[in-house]
């Protein structure tokens, strides 16, 4: 199995609400407890394990905005694995997915420099990194609900932008929108092969326009352009009964 | 205790199920009203997330949501009552704590001298609340007038614009057809009306190929994702409304047999210029509306189904009146010129390219593209249909067109360009949500005063229908203190609270003896002008005693309210009480579904704070009111839960419309039933009828719907909801304004020269009213603010977690003019408007219209407040645009002072601003206006330094020695 997540971005609004989930989750998960550094002072800042950030490309008027949930990107080739100098830090043969074992890190902040994402978080109040675990004390629980053995941040993304799933079956609902909706993976230049894949803003044809049927006579004023209209509408009307029959 | 699932996956038990429960209730973190899930583990909350079976949220959840834990940790929650100290001034935050016995104690006497004196004394503003039935309710049975929520500097006028053209609106009233829409449009700033709901409908949209217009200023939230970003120059959506209906009308693309069946199209208006005809519409002698049949050539009552009605044409009536039908003032009105998309380009920002194109765009999808659905209905004349035909294009609009001075004619422009499209209650486009659509207006008149303790006739707030229902003295003065429902704002249906304070320390039109608010920040960001709202919190008069002599304050939290008020009510969290959402308040139902839905207490109460509808029922029992009291004076409820389940607004309809009858087998109309409660909180805390198919869809005149709508007591008859595209009560103020009308007319030639400008029967735009009086040579900038999508409505800030996403605000504009201005990016600038002066740091961007600034609104905060340290960005960074925003407009010569807001409804105009930046000085950095430091409250426990949030011990997955050795780089 190769557990992990594919992100919308033709329907991510930048809300947070991933981020707040994950952070609630997972202060009481198997990580947590998320520290919170002046959570009322001067710089509040804390430990979270999937950050949005927002981007625009291209100038006014042209200009887009870009939303972009960033979290563990769970590598198949996890720098972050090969630099851990303790072993804490591992690639479940399992499932794929990237973890920190608490009991063996020491905080070196070597995982960090690997990471080209800025997945890790060091809990400055314990001295051990902490990063996205994928709800992995969520998704085997079978003593929750079916439908809710998912990370917290698929589960309440309310434009339903994030998926969960197995990258290994062909079938899957996350190979199925990869494939179908070019999803790619960020950064592949840096070789890590993430797991994780966006998919992009879908494109729209150009939308057909009704057809114009205003007299471009440029001549005639505007009033006399407006009476025409209306005795065209008037004629109109006389028949306009015999259209609105019962149906 | 194992985990079953360790057999399978080698896993250590993370949670330990047996301590926890799982209770369902509904989220307060905004105004969306999702259904909640909340997992809690030793009375703490483990975890909150989205009920998937809830007709809101559907199993999703915001920001704001999620952070529901830290409101519950937050170390702003009020813990006991508190009194200023006597001898201490308002405002210094000295207060002391007194036990609720005599904290009621002395709010009950001095309510009761008031009740036995004058009513009207007590001014009772409520702010985001969510029970304004209620609180209503007690306001009416205390007799004051002086009451109304937030709704007046909200949004009222997206209520009374849809109420008052087809009888529904945007969120609470109506939703676009998120399922079934091709095109959406949606104008100005809208991130939380509704949170969820709309972020659910864009996805759909996005996945079904729909087209998202986005129109603002500014693109950021839901407009990253548009597919096309029309960058407007705020406060002129009314004139690109208006021209899409010119393009529309002049390419013939609109709905004949709609407007024919369904609108006032057809009926006539007289041109009797100089008399109390003018502009009426033409009724005979039995008051019955008419139309011309074609057939005949005769006049028909237009509810005469044999009748084939004339749309177009000029008539006589039958004493030579002159008469139009109302579509050919429409056409003749908007074909003219000034409506064409070449000569509005200059003023909206939008080219005329792209505006003729967008209503040609909207015009094919609703013609060209109409979907139908195949469930036969029957209209309200009796003409079988065999289906639904629908027009897919769908609109969403809410603050960013409410709050400017023209926002109730530019609503109703945009319901013209819906109704032309056929785009109401049609499958695809704008829905109505049950209980609406209601009649044009719903039959309730604003309550006027009655004498000493005696209830009102009906609620302080209502609809009124003509300058008979306005709520002004003998003289033509105001009787409310916000001076809503006089001359100056007649249709002022949500209240003026953004007046309250202005008025009352001015005396104009009176003085009041006690304000009481709930969930109000006035003496903040809820305010405008937010440093002399403060000074006048403090003014004093000649005998020493402050202008309002009492002020009293129920929050859960310590705002900037809280430190300038005398008496301090604790109020519990959302997780700590039983509340309702109410029908008869504002509803959440869905369109296709009747809905409401409770709160339940969660998490057992832990300071000596109360909810505040136990504080309403126990004072209103004290004081007697009579729905709340016996003959001999005892109490007809034992508490606020036996009133919701027992009290009836009318026999079987009550606060709840779900579970009703004995045995809770009813719904909507129904006996008491003694478990009601207990039902709501064993089906998730809602209630959802689901509407039949045939009852989905064109309810303004779908017969059968109709029927059962007037059956449960949505509406008071079945006859059909007329969509009004031309409004004769508008007309009525206007020929009030012009000396004309059969009955109360103004006095001031002020309000004579605003009745006839702004009270146009048919929408139309003007500059908005501030623009129209600074100069504008000086102030060249728009200034508009919103709330970021992770804290709107979220009236807690700051959330431990929410503020790390944001805990200072910037003033952001578009990049190439900073530059242009020398304006780098971060640079500390003065933003200045004719009413004051703020200094904040400016961030460049590029999705912002170059003629407009903006920021986000509420980040601000007074030092100390919140339980945030006195150094928090909030209070040293964060600025309020309030401060440059007049409650009153810049002054005219011969003329009285006016309130900033629209003229026919009195909404805030809080987007009409206009502003000038210029770089601070070298060394000029830092926030100003600055305030003192709001000290803290007894009782209160000191913010920590660091969070460690958990609920229990973390059960950590260990690596095994094996994979340790065998892999992981070793």
């Amino acid at each position: 199995m190769k557990l992990g997540l594919v992100i919308d971005l033709d329907t991510c609004v930048g809300c947070h609400a991933c981020a707040v989930a994950c952070k609630q989750w997972n202060t009481s998960g198997t990580t947590g407890p998320l520290s919170d550094y002046e959570p009322y002072g001067k710089e509040p800042s804390g430990v979270w394990f999937n950050r949005i950030r927002h981007y625009e490309v291209d100038e006014y008027p042209h200009n887009k905005t870009i939303n972009t949930p960033m979290s563990c990107m769970h590598c198949d080739d996890a720098a972050c694995v090969t630099v851990c100098p303790t072993g804490a830090s591992y690639k479940r043969e399992e499932d794929g997915i990237v973890l920190v074992d608490q009991s063996k890190c020491m905080g070196c902040n070597l995982c960090a420099w690997a990471c080209p994402y800025g997945a890790r978080e060091l809990d400055q109040e314990q001295g051990v990194m902490k990063k996205c675990t994928l709800c992995v004390d969520r998704i085997y629980d079978v003593n929750l609900p079916k439908e809710d053995r998912q990370p917290a941040c698929v589960l309440t993304c309310p434009t339903s932008a994030r998926f969960f799933g197995d990258f290994d079956d062909p079938n899957s609902e996350v190979s199925t929108l990869v494939r179908e909706r070019g999803g790619y993976a960020m950064m592949p230049e840096v070789g890590y092969n993430p797991v994780n894949k966006y998919l992009p803003p879908r494109e729209r044809p150009t939308a057909p326009q009704a057809t114009k049927t205003a007299e471009t006579n440029g001549s005639a004023d505007a009033s006399t352009k407006t009476q025409s209209l209306l005795g065209k509408w008037l004629q109109k009307q006389k028949s306009a009964f015999d259209s609105l029959g019962e149906r | 205790m194992n985990n079953p699932s360790d057999a399978t996956t080698g896993l250590p038990a993370f949670e330990n199920h047996s301590k926890q429960v799982v209770k369902t209730t509904t989220c307060y973190m905004c105004a969306c009203r999702c259904g909640i899930k909340v997992t809690l583990e030793d009375n703490q909350v483990r975890f909150i997330q989205g009920n998937r079976d809830h007709p809101v949220n559907k199993g999703v959840l915001c920001a704001k949501g999620n952070a529901g834990i830290m409101k519950q940790q937050s170390p702003a929650k009020l813990t006991q009552p508190l009194l200023r100290k006597p001898g201490t001034e308002r405002g210094a935050g000295e207060f002391e704590p007194i036990s609720w016995d005599a904290a009621l104690q002395m709010l009950g006497k001095r309510l009761k001298h008031i009740r036995e004196t004058d009513p009207q004394q007590l001014a009772f503003f409520t702010g985001r609340d969510q029970m304004q039935a209620l609180t209503g309710f007690w306001a009416s049975q205390f007799g004051t007038v002086n009451w109304a929520a937030h709704g007046g500097f909200c949004s009222v006028n997206m209520a009374a614009g849809g109420l008052y053209s087809v009888g529904q609106s945007f969120w609470e009233f109506g939703e676009p057809d998120w399922d079934n829409a091709k095109y959406f449009m949606m104008w100005g700033v809208a991130e939380d009306h509704a949170s969820n709901p709309i972020k659910i409908g864009l996805e759909k949209l996005k996945r079904n190929g729909a087209k998202f217009v986005a129109v603002n200023p500014v693109r950021t939230g839901y407009q990253a994702i548009a597919d096309e970003w029309v960058g407007i120059k705020p406060g002129t959506d009314g004139l690109l409304a208006l021209s899409f209906v010119h393009v529309l009308l002049k390419n013939d693309q609109f709905d004949w047999d709609f407007l024919t069946r369904y609108t006032n199209g057809t009926q006539l208006v007289i041109d009797a210029p100089g008399t109390s005809k003018d502009g009426m519409l033409y009724r005979d002698a039995d008051d019955e509306l008419l139309a011309v049949d074609l057939d005949t050539d005769s006049f028909k009552p237009w509810s005469d189904v044999s009748a084939k009605p004339a749309l177009f044409g000029e008539y006589t009536g039958a004493n030579g009146e002159k008469l139009k039908t109302v579509m050919t003032e429409l056409a003749e009105k908007y074909l003219d010129e000034q409506y064409a998309p070449e000569n509005v380009a200059a003023e909206t920002g939008i080219s005329a390219e792209t505006i003729e194109r967008l209503a040609l765009e909207m015009a094919h999808v609703a013609f060209q593209e109409s979907i139908v659905i195949d469930t036969p209905w029957t209209d309200w004349a009796g003409r079988k249909h065999d289906q639904f035909i629908g027009r897919p294009v769908a609109m969403h609009a809410m603050r960013g067109i409410s709050a400017h001075s023209n926002g109730f004619q530019t609503c109703r422009a945009i319901h013209l360009v819906q109704v032309l499209l056929g785009a109401i209650d049609s499958p695809g486009s704008h829905l109505a949500k049950p209980p609406f659509p209601r009649h044009i207006a719903p039959p309730v008149k604003p309550a006027k005063p009655q004498g000493p303790n005696t209830p009102l006739k009906s609620p302080p707030l209502g609809f009124p229908m003509a300058p008979e229902d306005l709520v002004i003295d003998d003289d033509g003065e105001p009787l409310r203190i916000d001076k809503a429902y006089s001359w100056e704002a007649p249709i002022a249906n949500h209240g003026m609270m953004h007046m309250v304070i202005s008025n009352a320390v001015k005396g104009d039109p009176y003085t009041i003896d006690t304000l009481m608010l709930f969930m109000a920040n006035m003496s903040w960001n809820s305010s405008m002008n937010t440093a002399e709202v403060q000074e006048m919190l403090r003014t004093k008069g000649e005998d020493g005693e402050y202008k309002i002599p009492f002020i009293v304050t129920s929050d859960a939290f310590h705002s900037e309210m809280v430190n300038y008020s005398d008496l301090v009510l604790p109020d519990t969290t959302y997780l700590e009480r039983f509340d309702t959402i109410s029908i008869l308040d504002r509803p959440i139902s869905e369109p296709h579904a009747v809905c409401d839905s409770i709160r339940q207490p969660i998490i057992e109460i832990d300071r000596d704070v109360r909810p505040w509808q136990e504080v309403l029922i126990e004072l209103g029992t004290e004081l007697g009111f009579p729905a709340l009291t016996k003959e001999d004076g005892s109490a007809k409820f034992k508490g606020y839960e036996d009133f919701i389940v027992n009290w009836e607004k009318s026999p079987g309809i009550g606060f709840l419309a779900g579970f009703r009858g004995t045995q809770g087998e009813k719904s909507l109309v129904g006996e008491p039933n003694p478990n009601q409660w207990q039902d709501y909180i064993d089906n998730g805390c809602f209630f959802q009828q689901d509407l039949p198919p045939e009852h989905r869809y064109y309810r303004f005149a779908n017969k059968s719907y109709l029927e059962w709508a007037a059956s449960v007591g949505f509406n008071a008859h079945d006859g059909p909801i007329v969509m009004e595209l031309y409004s004769e009560v508008v007309q009525k103020f206007r020929l009030a304004g012009q000396g004309l009308y059969d009955g109360p007319q103004p006095k001031h030639e002020t309000d004579k020269q605003r009745l006839i400008k702004y009270f146009d029967p048919l929408p139309f735009w003007y500059q908005p009213i501030e623009e129209s009086r600074v100069d504008n040579e000086e102030y060249t900038f728009h200034a508009v603010n919103q709330r970021p999508m992770f804290m709107y409505h979220s009236w807690d800030s700051q959330n431990s977690w929410l503020r790390q996403i944001m805990a200072q605000n910037y003033l952001y504009m578009n990049r190439a003019k900073g530059v242009s201005m020398g304006i780098e990016d971060m640079s500390w600038v003065w933003l200045e408007s004719h009413n004051g002066k703020v200094r904040c740091q400016v961030k460049l961007m590029e999705g912002c219209n170059p003629d407009t600034v903006w920021t986000w609104n509420a980040i601000g905060k007074q030092s100390g407040a919140w339980g945030l340290d006195k150094d928090a960005p909030e209070s040293t960074r964060g600025f309020l645009m309030n401060h440059l925003i007049s409650e009153l407009l810049p002054a005219q010569d011969g003329e009285r002072s006016l309130t900033n807001s629209d003229p026919v409804t009195g909404q805030a105009a809080w987007y009409d601003l206009k502003v000038k930046i210029t770089p601070a000085k070298l060394g000029e950095t830092g926030v100003y206006p600055t305030f003192d430091t709001i000290k803290p409250l007894p009782g209160m426990s000191d913010s920590p330094d660091t969070l460690r949030y958990a609920t229990h011990e973390p059960v950590n997955l260990v690596r095994s020695i094996k994979d340790t050795l065998t892999k992981g780089g070793l």
